[in-house]
This record gives structure tokens, sequence and C-alpha cells, in this order.
């Protein structure tokens, strides 16, 4: 087996050993990235000399041997979100085509300390708004699984990436969906963290009361050693929750007996594709084998979701934004007075999607309407965040699909917005509420492509949709199939 | 309808973004569609539902006010679009 296909704890146990070295396996991922980039696109910078610097230093700990960090030697991925210092930072926008980020991301930083060597900054959609993954202002990244499929978004890059072993693990962004849906997309284990959980500091802001950063991995350990890794608390970031980090990895066994899990209703919606209705069912009749307790329960404003989420991002995204003007940094154009530059640098630096999200936002907290969209959708997002809170009463997580389909064609839903944000429409409630929300591979359709099973649990209780997740990776095999590229 | 043409260019302006006849006839049938859409929020009752302010209890964290990293002109100024000695050059706000 290659270096590159190889999980992270995998990879872990061999550099362990000294079966290989970290500069083996960061020459394989690269050589992996040489055949296979061209038909996927993942990336939109590669870091491949400070990448080979990097793991010859792990090498050199890892020589000395004794005690040393967990990802220490890893080839890791991060969506071009995150800040990293020195190295270009586009957030698959022109406006920052040339941005050289003077400091690190807390997450990055936590990465390197614990000796990751990152191979790179993945393609996303444009300042995260997307599905699809076709907002890029850069390239149009495709499903390792079927070239002229999307892999979801907006983390598509980080998805496709870990699908295509053109790195071992990778951290993405969700805001509404965007870990969960792409991970879905190509058959790979996404979470997102409890809205806290994970400091955002050093992250470009899109809407900041849902945004939060998580693990994409090829199996379930490989998300429990990367999210202990990453969670806690930062001063940076005052949204983040002062409590312990437990250790999410050693708490994973496949003992789930007497666990109960919710099925609601209002996820399994006429209009969904039929086989991942059949495959996620599938997937919670083998959890019921294994011991778990289903019941079925309500989330009844699960209707209105979208609506909320529409509103609120759209509104927190058109206030993040305004600090693009061409001022201090970025994309500036050349115009005559002030007012014609700041105009000018944004519709030239900005693509459609981002125009259009501004738009709406600073429409629904412009005068007069203030009340009637944002105050509104804020009052409802309360009722939704209520709904998890009684079915949380019955039920220890909540099992839903992560998408009403498998991955979409390039070009289907781009002329229809709206279209493409119903697909966010199982994922959405879970950032409003800012519940853990995991996608794990439950099966595939009848064209190969993987269907995603979203396992939701209480605020800070990671730990149990990890171990619930881990019951079910141990009872199947979906997780092991990979594409042919 | 539930926006016009006019509405989108007085949004357009209050947002900073300068939009092509194009966009802005495309963007007035899509702000519309998404509009009517979110208008399904006033099938619900929320006279007595309190806006959310904040998904998870926390609390005002506090911390010192010190510097911690070295301020770097030279490092933070990298970045401007254009530069004068330590200072960022700005067009003309006065006239």
């Amino acid at each position: 087996m290659s270096l590159h296909s190889l999980t992270l704890h995998e990879l872990r146990g061999k550099l362990k050993k000294r079966e290989v070295s970290s500069g083996e396996a960061t020459e394989s991922v690269f050589r992996r990235i040489s055949a296979t980039e061209d038909k996927v696109h993942s990336y939109i910078t590669l870091c491949h000399e400070t990448a080979v610097a990097e793991a010859k230093q792990a090498d050199q700990q890892l020589k000395k041997g004794g005690e040393f960090p967990p990802l220490l030697g890893i080839p890791i991925a991060l969506k071009d979100i995150f800040l990293t210092r020195g190295v270009l930072t586009t957030c698959a926008s022109k406006i920052l085509g040339n941005f050289i980020p003077p400091y690190d991301s807390t997450t990055g930083r936590k990465l390197k300390e614990a000796g990751a060597v990152t191979v790179g900054k993945t393609n996303m959609d444009e300042f995260a708004m997307g599905s699809s993954t076709e907002n890029s202002a850069y390239a149009i990244t495709r499903n390792p699984w079927k070239l002229d499929r999307v892999p979801g978004g907006s983390s598509g890059g980080s998805a496709a990436a870990v699908t295509a072993d053109q790195c071992i693990a990778a951290l993405g962004t969700d805001t509404g969906g965007s870990i969960r849906q792409p991970a879905a997309c190509c058959g790979i284990v996404g979470l997102k963290p409890t809205y806290g959980r994970v400091s955002r500091y050093g992250i470009i802001a899109f809407a900041s009361s849902l945004d939060q950063v998580g693990p994409m991995t090829k199996d379930i350990t490989d998300c429990a050693l990367m999210l202990e890794t990453i969670a806690g608390f930062d001063p940076s970031d005052s949204t983040s929750v002062n409590i312990p980090v437990p250790p999410y990895a050693a708490f994973l066994n496949s003992d789930v007996k007497g666990l109960r899990v919710g099925i609601p209703k209002e996820y399994f919606v006429p209009g969904m594709q039929p086989e991942v209705e059949r495959a996620v069912k599938e997937g919670i009749r083998v959890l019921e084998k294994s011991g778990v307790r289903v019941e079925e329960i309500s989330l009844p404003h699960t209707e209105y979701a979208v609506a909320v989420y529409y509103i609120i991002a759209t509104a927190e995204a058109s206030s993040n934004l305004a600090r693009y003007d061409g001022m201090k940094y970025g994309y500036r154009a050349s115009a005559g007075d002030l007012t014609e530059t700041y105009m000018k640098s944004r519709e030239e630096g900005f693509g459609p999607e981002v125009k259009r999200r501004i738009m709406l936002g600073t429409y629904v907290l412009s005068a007069g309407y203030y009340d009637a969209y944002y105050l509104k959708a804020q009052r409802v997002r309360t009722l939704i965040k209520k709904d998890f809170e009684e079915a949380f009463k019955k039920c220890d997580a909540i099992i839903t699909p992560t998408a009403p389909t498998t991955a979409f064609r390039i070009g289907e839903k781009t002329q229809d917005p709206l279209q493409m944000y119903l697909s966010d429409i199982l994922t959405i409630s879970v950032n409003l509420a800012g519940l853990p929300g995991l996608s794990l591979p439950c099966g595939f359709d009848s064209e190969e492509l993987p269907i995603g099973m979203q396992i939701i649990g209480k605020h800070f209780d990671e730990a149990t949709i990890l171990r619930i997740g881990f019951a079910y990776e141990q009872a199947t095999e979906w997780h092991k199939r990979k594409p042919i590229l | 309808m539930k926006i016009t043409r006019d509405e989108v260019r007085r949004v357009a302006l209050l947002a900073r973004l300068q939009l092509s006849q194009q966009e802005e006839e495309i963007f007035t049938g899509q702000l519309d569609e998404v509009l009517q859409y979110v208008e399904k929020l006033n099938q619900l009752d929320t006279a007595n539902v309190e806006p959310l302010a904040h998904v998870v209890d926390i609390v005002n964290p506090w911390r010192a006010d010190r510097v911690v990293n070295r301020p770097s002109p030279d490092a933070m100024l990298a970045n401007a679009p254009a530069r004068e000695r330590d200072f960022l050059k700005v067009p003309k706000i006065i006239e």
C-alpha cells in the first residue's frame, strides 16, 4: 500500500515504529498530487519546499525517539480560509489574490505545534459561500469519484484532497454545512464541532455566529485525533469556550448499547433521492444491531431553517466583508475619488455569489427592514434551537442524511441560487443551534457516488457522536472504498 | 415583487458595490426570488419569542489588555495596495 493512502493513525503507527519516514510520506503525497491534480484541482497553493523542510525536521525528532507530539510528520492540508504566515491565503477570491498573512490561525498553529507537515491550501467557494466549490475565482474542483460531479462545498478542495489521497487529513470550515456536505459528497468523514469548541482566530470570517473549524479525514479515529489537537479555549477568540478537551481518540469504542438515537421525521422529505433515504435507514438498522435504541422524534421548525440561515448568514457576511475596501490590504482598483475606489475595487474583486450575498445581507439590515428580516430570523432561530433542546430530552444523538442527494453535476445549479441553497437543507439547523454534527460514509448510489449519514450531538458532546460513528465504522466497510483515479 | 431595480441600486450603493446593468437586472430577479422564499417565516407567530443572542451560554470574557505580539510596520504594510514610508497611502478623503 502506498504511503499517501494511509490513514493518519496508520501513518502515525509506522512513523512511531520508524518503518517509514515523514520525508517518504510527504514525497509520496506530492507524487500523488502530481499524478492526480490535473484531474481533481484540489489545491490553490502547494507548499512543497516548506513541507519537505518540515518533514525533515519531524524525522530528526522521530530519530531521537521518546515522546513526540501527536501529528509529528503527518502531511495535512488547510482550506484556503486559514491564515498561514508567509503563505498566500486567497479565500478563493480575487480580492485577496496576493494576500500574504503576517500571522497563523490558532488552529493552523496548533497543528504545526503538534508536528504536522503543511502540504498546501485547498480550493473552496469564494469566502466559503457555496455548496459546490464552483464559486472559486481560481479553479473548479472535481469530485474524485466522478469527474463531472462537484465535490460539494464550500470545503470541496479539502474533501477532494482527502478522498484522492493528496493529503492524509485536512481542515475545513462549516457555516451551513461546508464540512459535512462535501464530506458526504466525497465519501469521507467530516465534523463540525460545537460552536465555541474550536478557535476561529485567524479564520477569514464569513458569518461569525455560525462559522466553525473542523476536521475532514479518512476515518473516525483520524477525526478524533485531529479534533483533540485543534479544540480548546483561545484567549484570542472570545467566543471559544473554556472547558476541558477530552481525549476523544482514547474515548472511542464500539460499545453503544443503550444509547438513544432520535430520527427526525422532518428530515426524510419528498424530493430526497430514494437511494439516500434507503442507505441512511439501513445505516440506522446497523446501529440498532449494535444495541442503539432508535425512536422517531420531531424537529417541527426544520422547514424554516434555510430561510433563517439566508437572512442571518448574509447579514453577518455583508458586515464582515465590509473590510475589503482596497485600503489596507487586498485588491485596489484604480479609480477617481474614494467612493469610486471602494465601489470599483469591490466590483472587480468579488465574484457573483459573494456580491449576491452582500446585496441580500445589506438589504435585510437596511433601515426599515431590520425588524422584518434579521430580528424575525433571530426569533425563529430561537425556536429551531428549542426544537433540539426538546429532542435531546429524549435522545443522546440524532441521525439524518447529510444531504438530500449525492454529488450533483458541475454547472447543474449555478444559474439557480435558491436551488443551490436548498442543498444545505439538512445541515443548516445544526449551525443555527450551535450543535456538533458529524458526516460519515454510509453507502453508494447506483452511479457509485458516496452517500453521507449525519450524526448530531448535544452541545460539547462530540465524544458521543464520534463513538456512534466509530461503532458504525467497525460494522461496515464503506470508509475503506477509494475512487480509481 | 419584493424588490425593485431602484432598490437594488440603492442597496448596491450602501454596500459600496458597483454593479453592471446586467448584474442589476439579474440580482433584482434573484434577490426577489430569495426574499419571496424567506416570506415563509411570517407563517410563524413569534411575538413572544426572544431573538437568539448566542447559541451557548457564555458570559463576557475578559483578558488583560497588554501587547503580546511585536508590531512590525513592515509586516503589516507588506499587503498594502499603496504605501508611503510607514503609512498606508489612500485616495484623497477631503476635498
